[in-house]
C-alpha cells in the first residue's frame, strides 16, 4: 500500500478526528494545585531526591518569581494563571515495575491505543522505550542489553539517585537554571524525564525512545531530558508525544539537554502530536519548550530532526552550540499547522569553534487559519574560523487565510565565514491537485502525496520506522484542509 | 462511448462552449481542430472535471451516465485519461511513486486489489521500454526538471498503464520536435483499440499525420462550425482557419 493509502486508510479507521483523544481511568495523585515553594518541596519529597537536588529546585523558583513570560514570538493566547494548574500528577500505587507483567493493565492499554505496544516493540522493532505516563516512568525495557553495553538509559528521577556525580555534572550546563522563563519554571517542577548516558566508543546498540503522554487534566507536564554521548561514542534517541484532548488548555514545558564530547555523535529525532485543539481553536497543548545540544568536544555531532504537526501553540528552538573545533549541528524541521493553531519554531546555531558546520533545514506547511513562523539565528563567533552555514527555508501554504513567516537572523564576527540562506513560499497549487484527482487520486491523499513530497528531505532524517508514521502525521492532520 | 449534447460552459461569466455537440464510438479516433481562444481546453477539462467550469447547459453522457456528476478521480477510476497539454511538477514526489498512488486509487475505486510494488515495477517497467523512458526517469521527482518531450512521454505511458475507455489528448504536439512528436505518437497508436475511444486535441495538422482520425471536427466561438474525414485537416492547413470561419459564418 502506499503511504499515502496508508495514511487515508488510517484517516478512515479514526473516525473522530483526533486519534488519541481518550482519557485513561485511573486513580492519580496529586501535588496541591498551584505553584509555591511548598509544591516544589512536595514533587522533590515525592521522588526521594537528594538535599541537593531539592536546593536546585528551590534555587530555580526563587529565580522564576522574579522573570517574566516571554512576548517576542509570533503567537498569542490567553493569559496562563500558573496557580491554577497541578504541577504534579502521577498514578498512585506505582513503585517502580521490574517487568511489564507488574504493570497495570489499563495502562498498557493506554499504550496499545497509542500505537506502541511495549511487548510487540520490544520483540518486533528492538526499540527500547521508558515510557512517561504523566509524570513517573513506569516500565522500562531492554534494559539488560544496553547494560552490557554500558549504556545508562532511564528516568531521570533514578539518575538522580544512582548516578548523582554525573548528573551533577551536566544538569542545567547545556540549558541553565537561569536561562528562560520556561526552562526555570522546568528546573523548579520537572517531575520526571530521561536520563541517558553512553560511555566512551561505545554505539548504542538500538534506537531509545520515549513516549510521553499528558493524561491528568489540568496538569503540566514538565519533562527534563539528559542525554550524554561520552567520547567516540554515538546515540540515536527519539521522543514521540500525545495527549488526549480537553477543552481547556494544557501546559507543557519541557528542557532538553544533549552533551556530545569528542567525536561523539547524537541523532535526537521527535514526532509531537500534542493535541492541537479542535477546528474552532479550543483547548489544546501549549508547548514551551527548551531543547539545546552542546557539541563540546572536537569533531563532535549533533543533529536534531523534528516533526511537529500537534499542540495549539508550539514554541520551540532546538539548538546546538558548537563549541569544540570541526564541530557539526544540524537541525531538520517538518512544522504543521492548520486550524487556529500558531507555530513559532526553529534555531541557534552558535559557532564557536574553528571550522564548525551547520545545516538547516526547515519546511513549514499552514493551513486553516493557521500561523506558522520559522525563527533562527546563525550566530559566529569571533574565534570560529571557517564556519560554515547553509539554511534552506520552505513554507507551503494552503488554502488562503493561514500565514508563514521566516524570521532569519544571521550574526558573524569572523570573515572567514560563510553563510548561505535560501527561502521560498508556495501554495499547493490548484494544477497541481487537479493532476492528482485526474490521474484517480482523492484529494485528501492528493494533499498528503504533495505535501510529503515538500517535506522529503527531512522525513528522510528520521529512523526508518518513524519516517512510516511521521508520514501518516503528516497526511492526518492536513485532512480536510482543502475544501 | 461519448455524447456531448448542446454543451454550454461558462468560466467565470464568460460563456466559453456555447451549444457544443459531439458523439464518439468506442474504437474510433476524433479530432478537435480549431484556432486559439475555441474553447478547446475548456472542452478537455470540462470532460475531465476541473473546478472552475460551470455548465450552464446541455448534457455530457459517458458509457450512459451522466459523467457531469461524477468527481474528477471518480472519473478517472472509470476509465476517463486526460493528457494534459502542460503537465505539472511535483516536487519530492518521485514519477514512480506517483504512477503506484495513481493506479491503486484507480483500482480501489473500482473495487480492484492493491497492486504491490513489484507489480506495478514490473507493468511500469515493460510499457515504459516501448515509450523510452528510463528507469533514471521514474526516479526524479514527476515532471521536476524533465524536457517537453520527456513530459509529453510521460503522459502517454500514463494512458498506456492506466488503459482508460476514453482517452483525451490535449496538444499533446505542443512543445514536440518531429522526433518527439514521432515517439509520442507511435506510442498513442499502439494504444488504439476496438474497445477504447480517443479524442485528439491539436491546433495544427502536423500531429494527425502520425495520428490518423476517423473523424474530424472543427471547433469555433464555442461550437463545432464543420464537421468531416481526415482530408478536412489538409484543407485546413492549406487555406487556414479563417476561410472556414468565413464559410460558417
Amino acid at each position: 500500500m502506499s503511504i499515502a493509502a496508508e495514511t487515508k486508510q488510517q484517516v478512515a479507521d479514526i473516525g473522530d478526528k483526533y486519534k488519541y483523544g481518550f482519557v485513561t481511568d485511573i486513580e492519580m495523585e496529586r501535588a496541591p494545585k498551584g505553584l509555591s515553594e511548598d509544591t516544589v518541596r512536595y514533587i522533590s519529597a515525592k521522588k526521594s531526591e537528594p538535599a541537593w537536588m531539592l536546593e536546585w529546585r528551590l534555587g530555580a523558583f526563587k529565580r522564576w518569581g522574579a522573570m517574566r513570560e516571554p512576548t517576542w514570538a509570533r503567537v498569542h493566547y490567553p493569559k496562563i494563571d500558573y496557580q491554577a494548574a497541578y504541577y504534579y500528577a502521577a498514578p498512585k500505587n506505582t513503585p517502580l515495575k521490574q517487568s511489564l507483567d507488574e504493570v497495570d493493565p489499563k495502562l498498557l492499554e493506554t499504550y496499545k491505543k497509542l500505537g506502541i505496544p511495549l511487548h510487540e516493540q520490544m520483540a518486533l522493532a528492538g526499540v527500547a522505550v521508558d515510557a512517561v505516563f504523566d509524570s513517573v516512568s513506569v516500565a522500562t525495557t531492554f534494559k539488560d542489553k544496553l547494560n552490557e553495553a554500558g549504556v545508562i538509559f532511564c528516568p531521570i528521577s533514578e539518575a538522580i539517585r544512582d548516578y548523582p556525580e554525573l548528573v551533577k555534572k551536566y544538569l542545567g550546563s547545556v540549558v541553565p537554571v537561569t536561562d528562560n522563563f520556561f526552562a526555570t519554571l522546568n528546573a523548579a517542577v520537572f517531575s520526571d524525564g530521561t536520563f541517558v548516558y553512553v560511555p566512551k566508543g561505545v554505539r548504542c546498540p538500538m534506537e531509545l525512545s520515549t513516549y510521553f503522554r499528558i493524561n491528568a487534566s489540568e496538569t503540566g507536564q514538565f519533562e527534563r531530558t539528559l542525554i550524554i554521548a561520552d567520547e567516540g561514542s554515538y546515540v540515536s534517541y527519539l521522543e514521540g508525544c500525545t495527549a488526549p484532548k480537553r477543552d481547556e488548555n494544557q501546559l507543557h514545558a519541557a528542557v532538553v539537554e544533549l552533551v556530545a564530547l569528542d567525536n561523539a555523535e547524537i541523532k535526537y529525532s521527535t514526532v509531537q502530536n500534542w493535541y492541537p485543539g479542535d477546528e474552532n481553536g479550543l483547548g489544546g497543548i501549549f508547548n514551551f519548550v527548551t531543547k539545546r545540544g552542546d557539541c563540546r568536544g572536537r569533531k563532535s555531532k549533533i543533529s536534531w530532526t523534528q516533526v511537529e504537526t500537534g499542540s495549539a501553540i508550539t514554541w520551540k528552538y532546538p539548538s546546538c552550540i558548537l563549541r569544540g573545533d570541526d564541530s557539526v549541528g544540524e537541525f531538520y524541521s517538518i512544522a504543521i499547522a492548520n486550524h487556529f493553531q500558531q507555530a513559532d519554531t526553529g534555531t541557534k546555531m552558535i559557532h564557536i569553534g574553528a571550522n564548525t558546520k551547520s545545516r538547516i533545514i526547515s519546511k513549514g506547511i499552514s493551513a486553516g487559519k493557521a500561523q506558522n513562523t520559522y525563527r533562527g539565528l546563525v550566530s559566529v563567533y569571533g574565534k570560529a574560523k571557517n564556519a560554515r552555514n547553509y539554511t534552506q527555508c520552505d513554507s507551503l501554504l494552503i488554502g488562503g487565510d493561514c500565514g508563514a513567516h521566516t524570521v532569519p537572523y544571521i550574526e558573524s564576527r569572523n570573515p572567514t565565514a560563510r553563510i548561505e540562506h535560501e527561502a521560498t513560499t508556495s501554495k499547493i497549487a490548484e494544477d497541481q491537485l487537479f493532476y492528482c484527482l485526474a490521474r484517480g487520486i482523492p484529494q485528501d491523499e492528493a494533499v498528503s502525496l504533495i505535501v510529503n513530497g515538500f517535506c522529503k528531505e527531512v522525513l528522510q532524517q528520521l529512523p526508518m520506522e518513524f519516517a512510516v508514521e511521521a508520514q501518516k502525521l503528516v497526511g492526518i492532520s492536513l485532512e480536510g484542509s482543502v475544501g | 462511448m461519448l455524447e456531448i449534447k448542446n454543451l454550454h460552459v461558462s468560466v467565470g461569466d464568460k460563456p466559453i462552449l456555447k451549444g457544443l455537440t459531439l458523439s464518439i464510438q468506442p474504437g474510433q479516433v476524433h479530432a478537435i481542430m480549431g484556432p486559439n481562444g475555441s474553447g478547446k481546453s475548456t472542452l478537455s477539462y470540462v470532460l475531465a472535471g476541473r473546478a472552475g467550469y460551470d455548465i450552464t447547459e446541455g448534457s455530457i453522457t459517458y458509457n450512459g451516465e451522466d459523467l457531469t456528476a461524477l468527481a474528477p478521480e471518480e472519473r478517472a477510476a472509470k476509465g476517463v485519461f486526460l493528457a494534459m497539454q502542460y503537465p505539472v511538477e511535483i516536487p519530492g514526489v518521485t514519477t514512480m511513486t506517483f504512477l503506484k498512488t495513481a493506479l491503486n486509487s484507480q483500482r480501489r475505486a473500482r473495487g480492484e486489489s492493491d497492486l504491490d510494488a513489484i507489480g506495478v515495477l514490473k507493468l511500469v517497467r515493460a510499457k515504459a521500454k516501448t515509450l523510452n523512458v528510463s528507469e533514471e526517469m521514474l526516479k526524479r521527482a514527476l515532471n521536476v526538471g524533465f524536457s517537453g518531450g520527456e513530459k509529453k512521454r510521460l503522459e502517454i505511458l500514463q494512458m498506456a498503464i492506466f488503459e482508460p475507455k476514453l482517452a483525451i489528448l490535449d496538444e499533446t504536439d505542443s512543445g514536440l520536435d518531429i522526433d518527439a512528436l514521432r515517439l509520442v505518437a507511435e506510442g498513442v497508436n499502439t494504444l488504439r483499440d476496438p474497445a477504447r475511444a480517443m479524442l485528439v486535441i491539436t491546433h495544427y495538422q502536423r500531429l494527425l499525420d502520425y495520428i490518423v482520425p476517423d473523424r474530424i471536427h472543427v471547433l469555433a466561438r464555442g461550437r463545432i462550425v464543420a464537421e468531416g474525414g481526415k482530408e478536412l485537416a489538409l484543407e485546413l492547413e492549406a487555406r487556414g482557419y479563417e476561410h472556414i470561419l468565413k464559410d460558417v459564418a
